[in-house]
């Protein structure tokens, strides 16, 4: 219990950045989530086929490899920074594989949402003279996102989780990172390991009881 | 009384085919409607009628053939296509009424995103819309909430918010409860009054007796007749025509 106390500054500092790398991959893999689903659903055949490889590659690699690669293979070898200050372009290529990561599931999610759709919806929309991309903004989306919240919730919920493999770009600012390497000096406390769990516990649940709620809420009722 | 429009006919098929697979569903079709005229399509379940009505807005694309629309080839995708279709109503058998969207919305969107309308104005067109139809006063109620012969009356509703040059009927009375039918039928009936062209897939012959200017019997993917409503009904001149009336009055 002292080792949780002494040391809980330095935990509490590497579990914000934890909460700063979900904020920010969250509203990132939302946003290419959409885009890859809409690529998905399209009438073209080559976005079609993009969108396919894309998840099909990105979302059976393992995170740390797609993490390692964000490092070494796009910054160090290719020459991608985000910024001269180190710690910086580290946060953000972790935001970056995590983003890329996340997006296939979300877009998996939200194109089960779109099966929800019943296919007249589409026909209806098309039928007054909507475009492609108007009907899928208006009218396919926006009932696939209220079908799949529970599911994207969990989605959510595993990209926080994954925030802790951070280091597998070589990112060494967050929590569980700091975890292991205090436990090099102080030996193993199961007082940080429950602390730090409860903590992801704290953030986590939350999402799960929101999303149902939201769920609920904003079913569309056919 | 077959008259009904002068000049060139509003929409004009040409040899029109169409597949399924093996299954060939519109087979050498020709058929124009004038401007202003009801056209009723009658016949028995898989023969085309529907798929009839959904090539001329093209919800089904065809093998082969022309199709005309207001004097022009039917385009085949994109902004054009867009175009024509926000001049071609429709109203389905299910009614398709966006489920998210209130009874208002529903009949606004296509004005505000299609025509680019101001809110209020599309607003105010589409409650004096709803007014016409019977539904103002559930304007702000969700689409689920209301009977099917409701419904199908937002749907005609959201048609004619576009101003459509015509209005295609894919049984539009199909799926409601009986007594439901003739809500739906007599706002069809007024807008036939009104003069809007009009294509109805159909088996209501009251309805074909009260407002249609011809009946177009298809079966088995052709045109098999084509008649003034009381003359088929009451002298069809083919067997298959004959038959089908057989089945469908004795019950």
């Amino acid at each position: 219990m002292d080792d949780l106390i002494k040391y809980a500054p330095d935990l509490a500092a590497g579990f914000l950045v934890n909460v700063e790398l979900s904020l920010v991959s969250a509203v990132l893999s939302l946003i290419l989530g959409t885009i890859l689903v809409s690529m998905r659903v399209s009438p073209t055949p080559v976005l079609r086929a993009a969108g396919t490889t894309y998840v099909n590659v990105v979302r059976n690699t393992p995170l740390t490899l797609v993490l390692a690669f964000s490092a070494l293979g796009l910054s160090d070898t290719l020459g991608l920074t985000f910024s001269d200050e180190p710690s910086t372009n580290g946060f953000w290529l972790v935001v970056l594989g995590l983003s890329a990561y996340t997006a296939t599931f979300v877009g998996e999610a939200l194109r089960a949402g779109i099966n929800t759709v019943p296919l007249g919806q589409a026909e209806a929309a098309r039928a007054i003279g909507l475009t492609f991309l108007q009907s899928l903004r208006l009218i396919i989306l926006p009932q696939a996102f209220r079908a799949v919240i529970r599911p994207l919730g969990s989605v959510m919920i595993a990209m926080i989780k994954n925030t802790t493999v951070a280091v597998a770009a070589g990112y060494l600012a967050e929590s569980a990172f700091i975890m292991k390497d205090t436990f090099d000096d102080t030996g193993v406390s199961i007082p940080i390991f429950i602390g730090l769990a409860l903590a992801f516990m704290a953030v986590t649940l939350p999402i799960g009881f929101l999303t149902g709620w939201l769920a609920r809420r904003l079913a569309v009722a056919r | 009384m077959t008259e009904a429009g002068n000049s060139s006919p509003l929409v004009k098929l040409e040899a029109v085919n169409k597949h399924f697979g093996a299954l060939h569903v519109l087979k050498d079709i020709d058929l124009s409607v004038a401007r202003g005229e009801v056209v009723v399509v009658i016949g028995p379940s898989g023969g085309g009628k529907s798929t009839l009505c959904r090539v001329i807005n093209r919800l089904e694309t065809i093998d082969s053939g022309d199709i005309t629309f207001d004097g022009q080839t039917l385009p085949a995708e994109g902004k054009a296509l867009a175009k024509l279709r926000s001049e071609v109503g429709m109203v389905f058998q299910s009614f398709n009424l966006f489920s998210h969207k209130t009874i208002l919305e529903n009949v606004t969107l296509g004005p505000i995103k299609v025509r680019g309308i101001a809110r209020q104005q599309a607003e105010q067109r589409g409650l004096e819309l709803l007014e016409r139809v019977g539904i103002a006063s559930q304007a702000a109620k969700y689409p689920a909430q209301l009977s099917g012969g409701q419904q199908q009356r937002v749907a005609i509703a959201r048609a004619l918010a576009m101003d459509p040059k015509m209005i295609l009927f894919d049984e539009p009375t199909s799926a409601l409860d009986p007594e439901m039918v003739q809500e739906v039928l007599d706002v069809m009936v007024g807008l036939a009054s009104d003069g809007m062209t009009m294509l109805v897939v159909t088996h209501e012959m009251g309805f074909a007796r009260r407002a249609a200017h011809r009946v177009v019997f298809m079966a088995d993917g052709q045109i098999v007749e084509e008649s003034a409503p009381e003359e088929f009904f009451t002298q069809p001149k083919s067997d298959r025509a004959r038959d089908f009336l057989s089945k469908i009055l004795t019950h």
